[in-house]
Order: C-alpha cells, then structure tokens, then sequence
C-alpha cells in the first residue's frame, strides 16, 4: 500500500527566513501607541505581542508592511548590513 | 466588532514559512484562524497556499490540512463534513481555503455542486484576481485592462462576480472581506463559523509581484480598493444583504469614493491603461454603485 505523506507543524519550514531579508523594520518604542496594527498585519506572524510589539528578526521577511501601517511612524526600515 | 488589540493571540499560520515578503494570502489567514481557533480542518486546492506551508515533512500549518487536486476542495469538504458527522464531531469546522483560480473557474463545478446539496462546510475564497503560483495568469476573476502573463496588452473582458453566483444558490451565509479590515473579517468568519450549512467568503487578497507594487504597499493597496469602491464588504444572512465597515459609510454617503486612479496607479499591471480603459473601468464602478444604492433604497 502507498504510504500517505504527512507533514507536522514546524516553525521554520523553510528555515531562518530573516536571511531573505534587505531591510529591517527598527520600532522607535517611544513613538509606539500600541494600537497593535502592525502585528495583525504582519504576513509572517513574526511581531510578537509584548509589552510592546517585539519583531522577531530570525523570521522577519523585511516586507516593511508593519512601517508601512504604522500610523505613528514608531517604524523604519533600516537597510541590513549582512 | 472585536478591536484589533484584543483579537486572540493564538497563531496558526508558523514563522519561517515559504509565503514571498509582503504575502497577502497570509495576513487573511492569520485572521481566519484566529477567528476559525483550532477546531479547524483546512481543505487546500492547488494554490499559493499549498506552496505556503512548506515542504514535506514539515508544515507551516498548525491545523490539520488535507491538500487537494484543483478542482475537487469544495468535493472533498462535502466528504470530510460527512466523516466528521458519522464520527460524531461536530466541534470541527471543515474549511475550504482556495484561491480564485480553484474557486472562479476550476472548482466552480464542485463548489456550485455542494452549495445546492447544501453540505456543512465553510467556502474561504482569497482573491488574488490571478493565478499567482503558476506565474500571473488571467482568471475569471482578473479584471478589465490588467495585464497578466497572458493577457500582456490588458484584458478585453470584464470579471465576473463569483459572491454573486454563489448567493444565486441560496446559502446561509454570503460575505465579502479585504485583509485592510481584519476586524470586519474577524467578525464574519467567527459568524460563519457559529452558522451552519454551505457558507461563503471572499477576501480580496492584493499580490504583490502579479499586480506589480511594491511589497511594503500590500495593505495599502486592500484598503485603497474599498475605498475607490472597486471591491465592495458586505455580508448576506439568508440572502439579506447588509453592507459593513468602509462601503457602510460609502453607501450611507458619510464617506465620499476616492477617485479610482489613485488605486489604479499603484499597481504596474494598469501601468499601460489608456484614458479611455480609466474611463471603462470608472463606469463599471459607478454603474456597480448605482445597483448597490438601488438595492439599500429598497
């Protein structure tokens, strides 16, 4: 019989994503309203709800979606020095 | 409507998947999941999603998946609801989540098929208007003037209006969402969700490499859509049809559309239009609008 191929949940299918990355996103928490916008916008769910929003850089793609939205400019996206 | 800080922070959709930067695909199913919780089984035609999750033997999924052939998701969901009936689990919700390309033309057989049996599943269509994973051809759902890879001087024909098609079967549950409003998407799949019977939602889904923009702009572009008026939210219970977030206030008229070249010009795929095609597309819109206002009147 033909064995069903079956995959289990794993952060980092594709490995440290962030390595894709040209730009990073650097928030400025003293301009941060928490208003929580750039965390459900994030397309890789890598904006961690803390005490204030934490970017985690292993998976952050370097989309700059969250600058983009952040409505306080609290974001900027820094070119990486790789 | 639940505020956008206190949606819940469980994430199904992993860190480190194979989604491009910017994907919007990915930012509407965060939110569906939220809504969806883990009780969720997703049904996955070809799609850029079954790319998504990664490679075998890991999944970016952190709910139960069954991956499909093209034409056959809303099929093999009937067949899940039945299996999950005669297991006795009604807690679990089968989800459909496929892309325009496997709901407008190639799985249109089987999701017109199961919406008349009237079969217990949710439809999640996210609306690229392209067949982004195979690499930016037309669909059904492209619309007048946007070039693809094969429609390279624009397409002719206008986009048909697949929401509209599937409330003509009579379901429970008809929506349209943008992944600009996740709040308003929130609300409607959780609604979705406490429904029972074939339920339907589109979620307009702006791709950054098919319609040419830049990826920081993915969001950007979904709300610009809804407030040109170019993609309309509203939900149908029972066939009613109430407008919601954004286009309430457009219809209402406590907001004005903002003029369709702003949303145009984002986007390299219109970047060749003629002021005649602008004028094409603006008449669509309106005229859309004026059937619209006719049914709110009403």
């Amino acid at each position: 019989m033909m064995e069903t191929a079956i995959s289990y949940p794993t952060e980092g299918g594709m490995g440290k994503t962030g390595s894709w990355r040209v730009f990073k996103p650097v928030l400025d928490e003293s301009k941060c309203i928490k208003c929580w916008l750039c965390w459900i916008y994030c397309p890789e769910a890598a904006i961690d709800k803390k005490e204030f929003p934490e970017i985690d850089y292993d998976y952050c793609k370097g989309c700059g979606v969250c600058a983009n939205e952040c409505p306080v400019k609290a974001i900027k996206m820094e070119r990486e020095e790789k | 409507m639940v505020a956008i800080p206190k949606l819940p922070e469980e994430e199904y959709l992993l860190k480190g998947n194979a989604a491009c930067p910017g994907c919007p695909a990915t930012i509407a199913l965060r939110t569906a999941l939220k809504a969806l919780g883990k009780k969720t089984m997703l049904i996955v035609p070809a799609s850029c999603s079954a790319v998504i999750q990664s490679l075998v033997p890991k999944t970016s999924f952190a709910v139960p998946t069954l991956n499909i052939a093209f034409a056959a998701s809303a099929a093999a969901a009937s067949g899940v609801a039945a299996a999950l009936k005669m297991l006795g689990k009604d807690d679990i919700t089968p989800v459909v989540w496929a892309g325009d390309g496997g709901s407008y033309d190639i799985g249109i057989q089987a999701l017109s098929g199961a919406l008349e049996r009237g079969e217990n599943f949710i439809y999640i269509c996210y609306n690229n208007q392209m067949y982004s994973n195979t690499g930016i051809q037309r669909s059904g759902a492209t619309p007048y003037g946007a070039w693809t890879t094969t429609t390279w001087t624009g397409k002719r024909e206008m986009q048909k209006e697949l929401a509209e098609i599937v409330l003509a079967h009579h379901p429970p549950y008809v929506a349209t969402a943008s992944i600009a409003y996740p709040d308003d998407l929130y609300d409607k799949v959780k609604k979705a969700k406490e429904m029972k019977g074939p339920r339907y939602i589109e979620i307009l889904t702006p791709c950054p490499p098919g319609w040419r923009f830049d990826m920081s702009k993915t969001v950007e572009l979904a709300r610009l859509a809804v407030q040109t008026g170019a993609w309309v939210l509203y939900e149908a219970i029972n066939g009613k049809i109430e407008f919601t977030s954004y286009s309430k206030m457009l219809l209402k008229g406590k907001k004005e559309r903002k003029p369709i070249e702003e949303y145009l010009k984002l986007q390299g795929r219109f970047r060749h239009l003629t002021e005649e095609d602008v004028k094409k597309i603006k008449e669509s819109i309106d005229e859309k609008w004026k059937h619209y206002m006719e049914l709110y009147e009403e």
